[in-house]
């Protein structure tokens, strides 16, 4: 018999959970991946709740707009990796845990090394490439996947790949098929979020793992539940097997999926430009800089440059007469996306790059400088 | 449009701002109501969405009826 932890005594002492089910999260394993919004939540409950063994997974470095949603992180840590903060914030928090981080974002080769070694899997990132490429590998390798996505006030948890009592699974792809383009939706970095509501779905996110990880039952399988933080309003649907819902049939197939291309993102030919390499290059290079966002947003740049806004560029690709072009926009999406439409128009000798980042990150990295 | 045979319409995330929350439609089956809403809002046709009739995701031609409630569900990608 284990000795009774203090630490965990209002667990010990709730009905329905008592010393059993404490003893079931700390035999546990979850891996979190994405560290932000979703993140930040969800590993503070499953670290203070006592599974035994937690992976961090994420490959960005905490900035300045994150902390008004991303809770594990203070202001003297802009610039470090989320993972490595993370993982000394929730250490101090629970030292009696095992915990690993990996400062990387997700690809198909770590989700296969990765994912064996952890009961549970939670989705907490944030684009769609990632969340179909964590799909199909949680299918393809047998793991429990509790998920959860954010839209402006509106929020989405569910728990994927779980067996029920007959021993039917569903998954992602039964309730979208097929990957949206990236471009449909935008992500908190354009349309912008009220901190709390990843705060609520993540911490929700962390409720069904130990629910599922205790057996306490009423967990959000064949269930997508959806919350609007503007009315209070929750709308629950029921998911049943989609025919259409095809995941690659075996382990190396997956492995040859490019998800980012199936999503619409990323393109073969294109440079990335930090924000600490810009000046430079801008004076080095001399090349055309295009300005991609819509003519009514700000801030404006104090660099030359032509708008030519991506609606208008999808309509008509001009012809550009630049050996060198630099497309820049908010958030480095829309960026993106209007280089890969101008590197097809153009030679293959001509050099296409785009501000990684957008202007968020050029103002953070300016703003770093002058602090 | 015939009012015994509205059915009323649930919109989330994108959609919502393209529709509005809340409407109502008279349509036989899924399918004549998708061709509809694309027809009545183009900008639909640039988004991907799953249909629920009465809270359960359908996939493929589904019947409507009178007093049935559907719900037009995009996928959300933030975190």
């Amino acid at each position: 018999m284990m000795q009774p932890n203090p630490r965990y005594q209002r667990h010990y002492d709730l009905q329905d959970f008592g010393v059993a089910a404490q003893q079931k999260l700390e035999r546990a394993s979850v891996l979190v991946i994405g560290a932000g919004g979703l993140g930040c939540p969800a590993l503070l409950y499953l670290a203070g709740a006592g599974v035994g063994k937690i992976g961090i997974v994420d490959g960005d470095a905490v900035s300045l707009s994150n902390l008004h949603r991303q809770v594990l992180y203070v202001t003297a840590d802009i610039g470090r990796p989320k993972s490595a903060v993370a993982f000394q914030r929730l250490s101090e928090l629970n030292p009696e845990i095992e915990i690993e981080h990996f400062n990387y974002f997700i690809t198909n080769q770590k989700a296969v090394e990765l994912f064996p070694q952890y009961d549970l899997i939670l989705d907490c990132t944030d684009n769609f490439a990632a969340r179909y490429l964590i799909n199909d590998a949680c299918v393809l390798l047998g793991k429990p996947l509790v998920f959860g996505a954010i839209f402006r006030y509106e929020g989405q948890v569910a728990v994927f790949n779980l067996a029920d009592e007959s021993g039917l699974k569903t998954n992602y792809r039964d309730l979208f098929p097929i990957p949206p383009n990236q471009n449909e939706v935008e992500d908190c970095n354009h349309a912008g979020v009220l901190g709390v509501l990843p705060g609520i779905i993540g911490t929700l996110m962390a409720n069904e793992a130990i629910k599922i990880l205790c057996s306490l039952g009423h967990d959000l399988r064949h269930k997508l539940w959806t919350f609007n933080l503007r009315h209070y309003q929750n709308y629950t649907l029921a998911l049943s097997p989609n025919p259409a819902a095809i995941v690659p049939k075996d382990i190396e197939t997956f492995l040859s999926v490019d998800y980012h291309w199936l999503c619409g993102v990323g393109g073969t030919g294109i440079d990335e430009i930090s924000p600490q390499e810009l000046s430079v290059y801008l004076t080095s290079q001399n090349p055309l800089v295009i300005d991609v966002r819509e003519r009514h947003e700000s801030p404006e740049v104090d660099f030359e440059h032509v708008r030519i806004p991506l609606s208008e560029l999808k309509k008509q690709l001009p012809n550009f007469d630049s050996e060198s072009i630099v497309v820049f926009c908010q958030s480095g999406k829309r960026s993106l996306e209007a280089a890969t439409l101008i590197r097809a128009s153009l030679p293959e000798s001509s050099k296409i790059s785009h501000l990684k980042g957008g202007i968020l990150a050029l103002q953070e990295f300016a703003h770093g400088q002058n602090t | 449009m015939q009012h015994n045979t509205a059915i009323k319409i649930l919109s989330f995330g994108l959609i919502a701002e393209i529709t509005g929350p809340e409407f109502s439609a008279a349509a036989e089956d899924t399918q004549a109501l998708q061709s509809q809403l694309l027809a009545r809002f183009p900008k639909l046709s640039e988004t991907k969405f799953a249909i629920a009739v009465n809270r359960n995701i359908v996939h493929g031609l589904t019947p409507l009826s009178t007093a049935d409630e559907v719900a037009l569900m995009p996928p959300y990608s933030g975190g």
